[in-house]
């Protein structure tokens, strides 16, 4: 019943072939078959955030797809964005700011912002607040992650 | 939390999927953008056999104005592109005001405007806005196309006048008549979640004072979206002062709906809000009305 469909995906920048079963959700996919552990799998029903990727640009929770529907499409997912010499200035200012503890949301919360600090001079905390409301995180109490995002946009217009 | 195997199908235009769901039918759920249908799958308390994936009919993605003033939205518009529509924000201004309310960015980047309405859960904002603005239903079979008024629509919880073999394809939403104002007022435990009580009004005024028509409708309070028909009439043919409107708000909450007690709220909690969001949400379409 459940046949194997040969799909070809672009996760950050380079194409991958590979066969899935329909079922196989984009979160499983980018973590099992393409070996990429850096998205997390937190309540894999949409609630959470912490599986945040961009597919074509716009992030989506992974759980909530499935990975046969990213055929021809393309992902990016948290390692393309720093190293841990060279991070990226939004992962600087989350690192700098004390926006994580145990680390495991932060991923989901990077992916989400990174599209929304985009090309930005400034931010509200009010705007900053509802940008993240489709992540929890049960550390922080969100007011370190707010002020990284602040201090990430003051770095990247600097 | 992963979904039992179904066979796939993903056809690229909407006639393949109507042949499909046509042979298909009981067997088949639609995949539109799968923020609700992909959950219920993870804790299996929905199993289709058969999945047919129509993120691929770029033929039902479009928003178009209609030559009446009204408009048109493809069931495969995402809330994205509905929420950051120009033509929406000036010739729908509810639903636009409506769209950043629901889930969260993440959610409404891949969610689409039809498929939260054919979904009908009971909490969903499309369900009872698209009451409140008399928006009709296109819902397509290989035998044909008719249309469905939004207050006939929604049947139950998740439960909807779809016969099996039929598509919801697009929704037509009627011009704002002169004159009408409109407000959607909702309480939830965290903003964009689940909401305990919501309602969208909109209200029209013959010169500023008496109220012609008046639509309230709640989500979350029953098995589908609920209109306050007593309130509603209450209203009509009155001049709108405040303590009209906080009489058609007692009306609404005290009469004509009969909410339940979960975990979330007591039904007692439930009516308390929807008599505060009402009175707010009246409140508030009158004075845009007045302008």
């Amino acid at each position: 019943m459940s046949d194997l469909r040969n799909i070809t995906v672009t996760v950050n920048g380079t194409q991958f072939e590979r066969s899935v079963e329909p079922r196989l959700l984009l979160s499983d996919f980018i973590r099992h078959e393409i070996g990429l552990t850096g998205t997390h799998v937190g309540c894999e029903h949409g609630v959470c955030g912490a599986c945040t990727v961009l597919f074509d640009g716009d992030p989506v929770r992974s759980c909530l797809m499935f990975a046969v529907q990213s055929d021809g499409h393309e992902i990016q997912t948290v390692e393309s964005l720093g190293t841990p010499d060279e991070m990226h200035p939004l992962q600087e200012a989350f690192w700098d700011a004390h926006a994580l503890q145990c680390g495991f949301c932060t991923s989901g919360f990077l992916m989400t912002l990174l599209p929304v600090i985009e090309g930005k001079s400034e931010l509200s905390e009010k705007e900053i607040r509802e940008a993240i409301s489709g992540n929890l995180c049960r550390c922080t109490g969100y007011q370190h992650i707010v002020d990284a995002v602040k201090e990430a946009i003051e770095k990247m217009n600097a | 939390m992963k979904p039992p195997p179904f066979d796939y199908h993903a056809p690229s235009d909407l006639s393949e999927a109507l042949d499909l769901l046509s042979e298909h039918g009981f067997d088949a759920k639609i995949l539109a953008g799968g923020q609700s249908l992909i959950p219920m799958m993870n804790f299996r308390l929905t199993q289709p056999s058969v999945l047919i994936d129509i993120n691929n009919i770029s033929e039902l993605s479009f928003i178009n104005p209609k030559r009446d003033g009204g408009l048109l939205i493809g069931a495969m518009a995402r809330h994205k592109h509905v929420e950051h529509s120009e033509l929406v924000a000036e010739r729908a201004p509810l639903i636009h005001e409506t769209m950043p309310q629901i889930a969260t960015v993440q959610i409404r980047s891949r969610g689409t405007f039809g498929g939260s309405i054919a979904h009908a859960d009971p909490a969903a904002e499309l369900a009872a806005v698209s009451i409140a603005l008399n928006c009709s239903f296109k819902l397509m079979s290989k035998k044909g196309e008719r249309w469905v008024d939004a207050h006939e629509f929604f049947l139950g919880m998740f439960t909807t006048s779809l016969e099996p073999e039929e598509i919801l394809a697009e929704v037509g939403i009627p011009k704002m008549p002169p004159g009408a104002g409109w407000a959607l007022e909702e309480i939830a435990r965290r903003p964009h979640d689940f909401s305990l009580v919501g309602v969208a009004a909109v209200v029209t005024l013959n010169g500023g004072e008496e109220c012609q028509d008046a639509k309230i409708v709640f989500m979350s309070v029953g098995e589908t979206p609920m209109e306050a028909h007593k309130a509603q009439s209450s209203l009509v043919g009155q001049k709108v002062s405040p303590e009209v409107i906080q009489e058609a708000a007692h009306m609404a909450a005290s009469e004509d709906i009969d909410p339940g007690s979960d975990i979330h709220a007591t039904a007692d909690f439930r009516r308390h809000l929807a008599e505060v969001l009402t009175r707010r949400a009246v409140l508030k379409a009158c004075e845009r009305a007045k302008k």
